[in-house]
């Protein structure tokens, strides 16, 4: 016997079948280079200029380039001395091999460096480990918690043999990293309770949600930041002092809190009323119902602009340097403080750059990759 | 289920009187200026069934949502179980728990597999255990009839299966009460039957039901009482045989003579 629900797949997967095939349209024969150049290029007069006008600028462009970042370019250098980059016409990348702690790690005591390297190897790696699906589990959360004393005892050491390193000294990679990551992870939480304040049915919830998102939003970050870290201090009663480092991550937190609260709210809206009848009429509590039911389908309808938003969160870290930390790009900026190697600025920007992006083009592929993952929910 | 010590008592025959389980008394809303529920007086036994009709617009849904506290009622009582429906969300918390529902468009959850879907409220609000919760799950599936489909996703699902999860899952909460808001309405004709076999099934095990529905061959099949609504109103309430047969109020009769005539 057939039941009702096999031929409506069976009806499904034919559909599915002869879709492709009638999607398959006579395309221009790409093997055919001169052929294609000529249809898409020069097929106007309007094209061949344009086409004309953009190989001229790639062939400005494009050789000096490579000219200067790698024919000409001084890898390495003899002695520590910036000799050599002088007399050449290329890119000094020997910077990189000569600068490169004092880029990294700032002004963290020089001997303890391998501290700070080890304490970004274990996150790097703890944040690898986390990215695949099938990791999400209960020791997954127990590993990161090891993992975040290790890291603390690393960065400020004063217990087991370690000398104490004062939080003014951190710089560089591990501060930047450091900044975002607990910026990211401490605002998430706080954005979602916003989130669901400002469409809260209480009139007091959602004016300070409301409140607090336009007040922040309506600001730069760097006044956040300098409101933490030189007006705060004025409120607190004598003898009362704040980590410098803890207050711009406060800062940096609530900031990008704001943010983040109007993407997720993004979501909420998304999610049909239905869905939140159909939980209250099952009789789950405004918390469950929230967790179970429209949380996790408004977050991944909204994991672009979240994405975004960390993305934004990691590359606003370096505006810390105007409270005096020396995050990954004031780190940089110090490290050119060399006479000797000062000429050498645009390539240590180029290096700090490349290093800011690829954190970012990582976070933006990953979050590529989930969206995907997540989809099966919606799949039909 | 306590651990007291079951003592025999003799049975005694006693005179029925049936405590109403829903009940409304006056009940009045308003969206805005516009006054969506006027006198509105239901009064429900244990194991009737109650079939509301009217015109769309006409309240009836407006009026089964306020039964389970989707909708609230400005003045008026309601209710369920002898409990009073007011501001003391423990009340809501108790007769939602008791009241199962089933809505038009389904509202199944699209990121929960069909079994998550009813395991969720039976493990979340009744602490029940995960084996006991799939369990039941399955034993409802097969009820509706498609024990095949646990592991699938809603929207995998055509809207009659749909349909048949989402009362599956209102019953994974063991409720005393059932209430059905159009529940045929959003889907395609050749699917109607297979849900409303399902609901005369349950209908005929004793399931106390509030069904607002057209479909006016399962409303003679399985109602207790038809109750007609139309501008917020009750115009008319009575059993089936009189109701279609003979309508007391011409409203009645002309929105019979519109669905049923042709």
């Amino acid at each position: 016997m057939i039941k009702p629900e096999d031929d409506i797949h069976a009806a499904t997967a034919a559909a599915d079948v002869e879709e492709p095939s009638s999607a398959v349209v006579p395309e221009t024969p790409l093997w055919k280079p001169l052929g294609w150049a000529k249809s898409n290029l020069f097929d106007s007069v309007p094209n061949t200029i344009l086409t004309l006008l953009a190989l001229f600028l790639l062939w400005e462009t494009i050789p000096p380039l490579l000219s200067w970042g790698l024919f000409h370019a001084t890898w390495s250098v003899a002695d520590g001395s910036a000799a050599a980059c002088r007399d050449s016409a290329g890119a000094c990348w020997a910077l990189m091999g000569e600068k490169n702690r004092l880029m990294l790690f700032g002004v963290y005591p020089y001997d303890q460096h391998w501290r700070p390297l080890l304490a970004t190897c274990i996150v790097i790696a703890m944040l690898a480990t986390s990215a695949p699906r099938r990791f999400w589990r209960r020791e997954l959360g127990y590993a990161w918690g090891v993992a975040v004393v290790v890291v603390a005892w690393l960065m400020w050491g004063g217990i087991l043999g370690l000398p104490y390193v004062e939080t003014g000294l951190w710089g560089g990679l591990p501060l930047t990293m450091g900044l975002a990551l607990l910026g990211i992870v401490l605002a998430f939480p706080l954005s979602i309770v916003l989130a669901l304040g400002r469409r809260s049915n209480l009139p007091a919830i959602k004016a300070i949600c409301t409140g607090y998102i336009e007040l922040v939003r309506g600001v730069p970050l760097v006044s956040v930041l300098f409101m933490a870290s030189v007006m705060f201090p004025l409120f607190l009663p004598e003898g009362v002092t704040i980590d410098k480092l803890l207050r711009a991550l406060a800062g940096i937190t609530l900031f990008t809190a704001a943010y983040l609260a109007e993407a997720v709210r993004g979501g909420l809206q998304a999610i049909p009323r239905g869905q939140e009848e159909a939980a209250d009429a099952l009789g789950l509590p405004y918390w469950r119902k929230m967790r179970l039911i429209v949380l996790p389908q408004a977050l991944r309808l909204v994991i672009p602009p979240i994405v975004n938003q960390f993305i934004s969160c990691f590359k606003d870290t370096s505006l810390v340097t105007i409270v005096g930390l020396y995050d990954l790009l004031a780190a940089s900026k110090a490290a050119l403080a060399d006479p000797e190697w000062r000429p050498y600025f645009v390539e240590g920007y180029v290096i700090a750059a490349a290093i800011y992006w690829v954190f970012c083009f990582s976070m933006s592929r990953y979050s590529q990759w989930l969206e995907r993952q997540l989809a099966t929910g919606h799949r039909r | 289920m306590s651990d007291a010590p079951v003592v025999e008592l003799p049975v005694v025959e006693l005179p029925v009187v049936e405590l109403p389980v829903v009940e409304l008394i006056d009940v009045q809303k308003w969206y805005g200026a516009f006054h969506v529920l006027k006198d509105v007086n239901l009064s429900v036994k244990k194991g009737e069934k109650v079939v509301v009709c009217g015109p769309s617009g006409s309240g009836k849904s407006t009026m089964i949502r306020c039964v389970n506290r989707l909708e609230e009622h400005q003045a008026g009582r309601i209710l369920v179980n002898n409990i009073e429906l007011a501001d003391d969300l423990k009340a809501i918390d108790a007769i939602r728990k008791d009241v199962g529902m089933v809505f038009q468009s389904f509202n199944l959850f699209p990121h929960l597999t069909v079994l998550q879907n009813l395991t969720l409220a039976p493990t979340w609000v009744k602490h029940v255990p995960k084996k006991e919760a799939e369990d039941l799950a399955m034993q409802l599936l097969e009820r509706v009839r498609i024990p095949d489909q646990a592991k699938k996703f809603p929207g995998q699902l055509s809207g009659g299966q749909q349909q048949r999860v989402a009362i599956a899952r209102a019953l994974a909460m063991k409720p005393s009460i059932m209430l059905f808001d159009e529940p045929t309405s959003a889907l395609d004709p050749e699917m109607v039957k297979e849900v409303l076999d399902v609901m005369i099934e349950l209908a005929g095990e004793g399931m106390t039901m509030i069904c607002v529905t057209h479909e006016m061959g399962f409303a003679r099949a399985v109602a207790d009482t038809m109750v007609f609504m139309a501008e917020g109103r009750v115009i008319e309430m009575a059993p089936p045989e009189q109701f279609f047969s003979d309508p007391k109020s011409e409203r009645t009769r002309q929105f019979l003579g519109q669905i049923i005539g042709h």
